[in-house]
């Protein structure tokens, strides 16, 4: 079998890898073959964060940094891209880096072994904020932590560390340097690959005639379920391809009267944009998983992955979106397009075709009149996988539902669509004797299972019970989420 | 994760606390904060960084499995049983042999020393024999050339076993009177009179589930065989001495053929004090049979599924007590799940006992435990140690007893507290004489201005019908010793090399709470010498045997102490050789930040040190120190078990969605005893990170078990300990002011484990809530951990 060697930056200069295999996770690659064991792992799934290191590709003219977790990431995914590990940042004399010293200055490491993963989620803070001026508040630094567990301090002290970075001497990389670097990086000739192992075809007809000639290869976007397939549950792929270099499948268009996300855009880009249109998404976003999954996980994985626990279903589903299947056929691309919830048929089963791919989710702009909530609930309210999600979209008009729009996940095989209480709101008055109806006919229309995250009966109560929060959240009421503990401060006494 | 003495000035062991280099220890740290750095030349009472920050930022320090393999190194993975219950009738290891990179496999067999562990009761075979008894059971290894070949290949192994009926909840287990030990039963005074006088009673069970250690870094061992069947393990554990007990009973040799080392932990939380000592036995055996060193990493699903958790407990509980609030007479039963086998359980259930007042005193009073033996995972130490498991009851019994009588819970809990001149023994008959509950509450009422939001919490609940708020301040008091008194003694080593800088070494392990950063502070003091010039190095039983588990809260008790005489011993040394060259008493003679003083001269240490090994001056020492007043009769359980209490106490404002159960910490105060505090930052550090770690067990820390007996809450995908996000802003912690009375090193008091059940607050926090959301005064039926499922199942019983 012939590898393509790994061509990426760090430490400013080229590093070329020869004969990965494709599954080999980059924490692997760090840790055993370059023997720079400063980056940790905790638990091999992307969870806990330990291993998070720090990415570097060209966007339009300007150096992108995103933090991932290297556990599931194949180590090939990173090619052409500038890599920084914990090991990378202090100063060539010994100096820390601004994120390494606050987290000394602030007490923020303990045990030490969660450590140099919180170190390199705060170097792309520092990077993609405290270098462009934008200031680290506490609700920013959550945000950019929210992929890193810490056993030891309670988190305070780490927080503080993410506010007093940009108060220490700034420390500036050569961005142009880098840039230059990372274009000769593209020039690199690839050797022609007879019997290809890993593949990452830049453009869309690549992709598609890539896979109408290799139909069993594995397709991987981010790495963020394929990783654990790999590391948990011992999966191997002799071929993979990976799509999240195809530059059309990571675009974002719009048009007048939809938003057509690209297969392999990051759930945190696809989210940006959602949530563009429709704010209140921004919390439901934040709460799909920890940052550095969002970062390497794409919305186009979660819709092939199917998995009736994924969160983005129900909210598409009841955004009626409609996705984009795509194959090679008598020397073109050829197309077909469907609505998200047919593309289901049992679970984690679809009407994919072995020669296609998914494309493009197109999602309808919002129509005047739109209210639309979205609830997750989980055990933890961050970076948890939802008990029960749903995801109401309702268009009420002179007091009449003219539109309704239910997705539901947590609580079937597949990700599903509430058709029953869609059909018995549509056309009534809405009102609270409608929610009501509306909450029992919800319950009867799935019969979720019991499992480690929640028992069936409460899913089910909980799904008539979300209903009636949608109602008082479409009458204007306030302080009944907690998604906001701001909001619930104290009333005067 | 404690305290020390190093005021430094050669005075008499245990010269109490005067501050005057202290600082002011009430550092107040809230969000957005640091801990000011104090000032002075003394170390110990500033709040240094812990002594590896810098090379932990760096990715430099070292753990087990940084360590860079020896040419020739095999990698093991664990073989798994599949039943909870079963004979072992069979190992067919043949497709796993076939596989690539595969050595060979490790089984009972192969185990040639004792084939049980040399844990207390010896109740656990290495590997398992005949039978099986939990899901999870190490079987045997498969022994590979790369770790991930060899984790494949275990699960490709296939057991034979012959299914037997398994014990999987408590319920079964009591009915079966299937122990791993037995039931221990403590009485003062006459509970059932006491009970059948009493103006009111009330009634009620309880549940609180187990809880994960989920140290970042996972079980690890590197067994490395020596010359003449001499071995070297690296461990990831809390306790080396015993690993190297465990390693040598395994391999039928003696303590000394075998060489434990840790430089540090990645966590440790109690979950690697026994459960360590498998894992490196394991691969001690593995390493023994092939010949070559062998690296034991657990993956982290497996290292759920292998090793015990925090024990779950359920209880059944009668209260009399009268108009007032103050209790009569209480039973309380506690049923504790051990798992199969007893491991720590014995000490955990009694410390639970312990613990069975919190900080209340008990008039009459009748505690029975059962220790009760299922098929699963054998439950262990975790910081607390069976303490919180026994608080929580109590403070169930306070939380149900105000909303009886539509009392202030905190009314009903100032009302109970153990007192100063009377009602201040405990039931095990230890005379609490060190108490300061009440002043430790009045203050932290004041500060957290808890009859405010009290009122304002009322207000918020009767404007509010979806999201209900509560509140609750909670006391802690924590006895500070191991119980088993053997446990508390403790040896180190102080070298001073001829240019004057110091090497310490203990018998302590450093698993992130400071320790080594506490003792180098000491060292410093104690020798007048900066605290840069002070290192330590990793733990290693070739240079102190036989020390205990670095557990109990009491690390920096027992081994701050032990260096501290250590380097007295050094410094005496010094003195006597000044006075000699200065023709002054040695007690003349004093050691300040890097000088050396004489009335009649000022010398650089350094230059002492040089001119003190050339006249042949023993420059290093070692320290020895054993915990004074402390005794028990383990079978009456009672006596003195513990040197002293540390309290504390936490006030705690939640938030819950009578939707759907979710809730949320919105804002907690905590006002702490940690004696006269070696490190700030590093004690304020251990009480948020246990209260934080506390909240989780109590909130969304589900360890679920199906019927099968299987595990199925098994990686952090499924198990989630909090996140920053679950941390609210409003967070504050200070200090009491006071140091220890008793002579402890520099004053300061344990906090490893003490502040852990401030965490009592968040969920009475939450049954307060439950029950302004109710509003029909009956009992709050909660079970732990409140999940969201938990509390709307408490908001509609």
């Amino acid at each position: 079998m012939t590898l393509a060697p790994i061509h990426f930056i760090r430490r400013g200069e080229l590093v070329t890898l020869e004969n990965v295999p494709p599954t080999r996770t980059l924490l692997q690659v760090l840790r055993e073959d370059l023997k720079c064991v400063g980056t940790k792992e905790g638990c091999n799934e992307g969870d806990c964060g330990a291993c998070t290191v720090v990415l570097g590709e060209a966007v339009d003219g300007q150096l992108r940094y995103t933090s991932v977790n290297s556990c599931i990431r194949f180590a090939h995914a990173i090619d052409g891209k500038a890599l920084w590990t914990v090991e990378d940042l202090a100063q060539p004399g010994g100096a820390l880096h601004p994120a390494q010293q606050s987290m000394v200055d602030c007490f923020g490491s303990q045990c030490g072994f969660c450590t140099p993963g919180f170190v390199m989620s705060l170097f792309a803070t520092y990077q993609n904020r405290v270098c462009q001026g934008e200031a680290v508040t506490r609700e920013l630094a959550l945000h950019d932590l929210s992929g890193n567990l810490c056993r030891c301090t309670g988190y305070r002290p780490i927080l503080d560390a993410a506010q007093a970075m940009a108060a220490l001497p700034s420390v500036q990389l050569d961005e142009t340097r880098l840039l230059s670097k990372l274009e000769q990086t593209s020039y690199i000739i690839r050797r022609p690959i007879a019997d290809f192992s890993y593949q990452l075809p830049k453009n869309l007809a690549e992709l598609l005639k890539t896979r109408s000639q290799h139909p069993k290869a594995q397709i991987v976007a981010g790495g963020t379920d394929v990783g654990l397939w790999v590391n948990k549950l011992h999966m191997d792929f002799e071929q993979v391809i990976d799509v999240t270099q195809v530059a059309e499948l990571r675009r974002i268009e719009r048009y007048p009267r939809h938003i057509a996300i690209g297969a392999a855009a990051s759930l945190n880009d696809a989210f940006a944009a959602l949530a563009q249109d429709r704010p209140q998404l921004k919390a439901f976003a934040d709460r799909f998983a920890g940052l550095p999954v969002r970062n390497s996980g794409t919305l186009g994985g979660n819709v092939v992955n199917g998995s009736p626990i994924g969160d983005s279903m129900p909210l598409l589903i009841a955004l009626n979106t409609s996705i984009v299947l795509m194959r090679w056929a008598n020397g073109k691309a050829v197309h077909r397009e469907l609505k998200i919830e047919d593309f289901y048929t049992g679970y984690r089963k679809t009407v994919l075709q072995a020669d296609e791919v998914l494309a493009w989710i197109k999602v309808p702009l919002p129509k005047p009149g739109e209210f639309l909530r979205a609830y997750k609930i989980s055990k933890r309210f961050e970076d948890d996988i939802s008990a029960v999600c749903l995801v109401i979209n309702l268009n009420v008009d002179r007091g009449l539902v003219t539109l309704a729009a239910i997705g539901a996940g947590g609580v079937a095989a597949t990700p599903a669509r509430a058709v029953k209480t869609e059909a018995l709101l549509r056309g009534k008055p809405w009102a609270q004797a409608l929610a009501t109806e509306a909450q029992a006919a919800l319950r009867a229309e799935f019969t979720p299972i019991s499992d480690m995250r929640a028992s069936g009966g409460y899913r089910s109560q909980v799904l008539g019970n979300l209903l009636q929060r949608f109602w008082l959240e479409s009458q204007g009421a306030t302080g009944i989420n907690l998604e906001t503990p701001e909001s619930l401060d104290e009333v005067a006494a | 994760m404690n305290a020390a003495k190093g005021d430094g000035i050669p005075t008499a062991v245990g010269a109490s606390a005067d501050g005057a280099n202290g600082g002011d220890t009430r550092a107040e740290i809230g969000s957005g904060t640091r801990a000011s750095i104090g000032g002075g030349t003394r170390a110990a009472g500033r709040s240094i960084p812990h002594e590896s920050a810098a090379a932990q930022v760096q990715g430099s320090a070292t753990y087990i499995d940084d360590i860079a393999e020896i040419s020739g190194t095999l990698f093991a993975a664990p073989i798994l049983s599949d039943v909870a219950h079963g004979k072992l009738l069979g190992v067919d290891a043949a497709a796993a042999l076939a596989m690539p990179g595969v050595r060979g496999v490790v089984l009972a067999g192969d185990v040639p020393g004792h084939p049980h562990l040399a844990s207390f009761i010896g109740d656990e075979p290495i590997f398992a024999i005949d039978s099986v008894q939990h899901i999870g059971q190490v079987v045997g290894l498969v022994i590979a050339d790369d770790v991930m070949q060899a984790r494949k290949a275990a699960r490709k192994v296939k057991l034979r076993i012959e299914t037997l009926p398994a014990v999987l909840t408590v319920r079964d287990a009591l009915k079966a009177q299937n122990y791993v030990l037995p039931p221990v039963f403590v009485k003062r005074g006459d509970a059932a009179a006491a009970l059948a006088r009493a103006p009111h009673t009330l009634s009620g069970t309880l549940e609180v589930g187990g809880q994960e250690h989920f140290y970042l870094e996972g079980q690890v061992a590197y067994a490395v065989p020596q010359e003449q069947n001499q071995w070297q393990v690296f461990s990831s554990t809390q306790h080396p001495g015993e690993v190297q007990h465990w390693v040598a009973h395994a391999l039928g040799l003696d303590n000394h053929a075998v060489k434990v080392e840790c430089r540090r932990m990645g966590g440790g939380f109690g979950g690697k004090e026994t459960q360590a000592g498998h894992v490196a036995v394991w691969a001690a055996v593995a390493a023994h049979k092939f010949k070559c060193p062998v690296k034991l990493r657990l993956d982290r699903d497996d290292d759920f599924m292998v090793t015990g958790k925090r024990h779950p407990f359920e209880y059944a509980y009668t209260a009399g007590f009268d108009d007032s609030g103050r209790l009569c007479g209480v039973k309380i039963m506690m049923a504790v799940n051990c798992g199969f086998s007893a491991d720590l359980s014995g000490p955990v259930a009694d410390r639970a006992v312990f613990h069975a007042d919190n900080a209340y005193f008990l008039e009459d009073v009748e505690i029975a435990s059962y220790r009760c033996k299922l098929n699963v995972q054998s439950h262990t130490a975790f910081r607390g140690f069976g303490g919180p498991q026994g608080m929580l009851v109590i403070e169930t019994i306070m939380g149900d007893i105000a909303r009886h009588l539509k009392m202030d819970p905190l009314a009903v809990r100032t009302r109970n507290l153990y007192e100063v001149e009377t009602r201040n023994t405990t039931h095990y008959q230890m005379k609490v004489d060190d108490n300061i509950l009440l002043p430790l509450l009045s203050q932290l009422e004041q500060t957290s201005e808890y009859i405010r939001r009290h009122k304002a919490v009322l207000a918020w609940n009767k404007k509010n019908q979806v999201i209900k708020q509560g509140i609750a301040l909670t006391p802690v008091k924590f006895g500070i010793s191991f119980t088993a008194t053997l446990f508390n003694q403790a040896g180190a080593l102080v070298h001073v090399y001829t240019d004057g800088s110091v090497q310490v070494n203990h018998g302590g392990t450093e698993m992130g709470q400071g320790l080594h950063t506490k003792v180098c502070q000491i060292v410093a003091d104690e020798l007048g010498v900066p605290y840069e010039r002070v290192l330590i190095s990793a733990s290693d039983t070739s240079k102190i045997p036989n020390a205990s588990a670095t557990a109990a809260s009491a690390g920096t008790d027992l081994n701050g102490r032990a260096a501290q005489f250590a380097a007295r011993n050094v410094r005496d040394n010094l003195a006597a050789f000044v006075s000699g060259l200065d023709n002054c008493g040695a007690g003349a003679v004093r050691f300040d930040n890097g000088r050396v003083i004489s009335p009649t001269s000022t010398r650089s240490f350094n230059d002492v040190v040089a001119l003190a090994y050339a006249n042949r001056i023993q420059l290093w020492s070692d320290g020895f120190y054993r915990t004074p007043k402390i005794h028990y009769d383990k079978t009456t359980l009672t006596g003195r078990p513990f040197y002293y209490f540390a309290y504390g106490a936490a006030c705690t404002q939640v938030a819950i969605d009578t939707l759907t159960g979710e809730s949320r910490v919105l804002k907690v105060d905590i006002l702490h005893d940690v004696g006269r505090s070696i490190n700030p930052a590093i004690d304020i550090g251990q009480i948020e990170g246990a209260f934080v770690q506390g909240m989780g067990w109590l909130t969304t820390e589900q360890l679920v078990w199906n019927d099968q007996g299987l595990l199925t809450t098994h990686a952090p995908s499924t198990y989630k300990i909090p996140t920053a996000g679950d941390v609210p802003e409003h967070f504050k912690v200070a200090l009491w002011p006071d140091p220890n009375p008793e002579d402890n090193v520099f004053g300061s008091k344990a906090v490893g484990e003490p502040p852990l059940m401030l965490c009592m607050s968040v969920y009475e926090a939450l049954r307060d809530a439950i029950a302004q959301a109710r509003g029909d005064g009956r009992a709050v039926r909660l079970v732990a951990p409140a999940t969201a499922e938990n509390v709307l199942k408490a908001l509609g019983a």
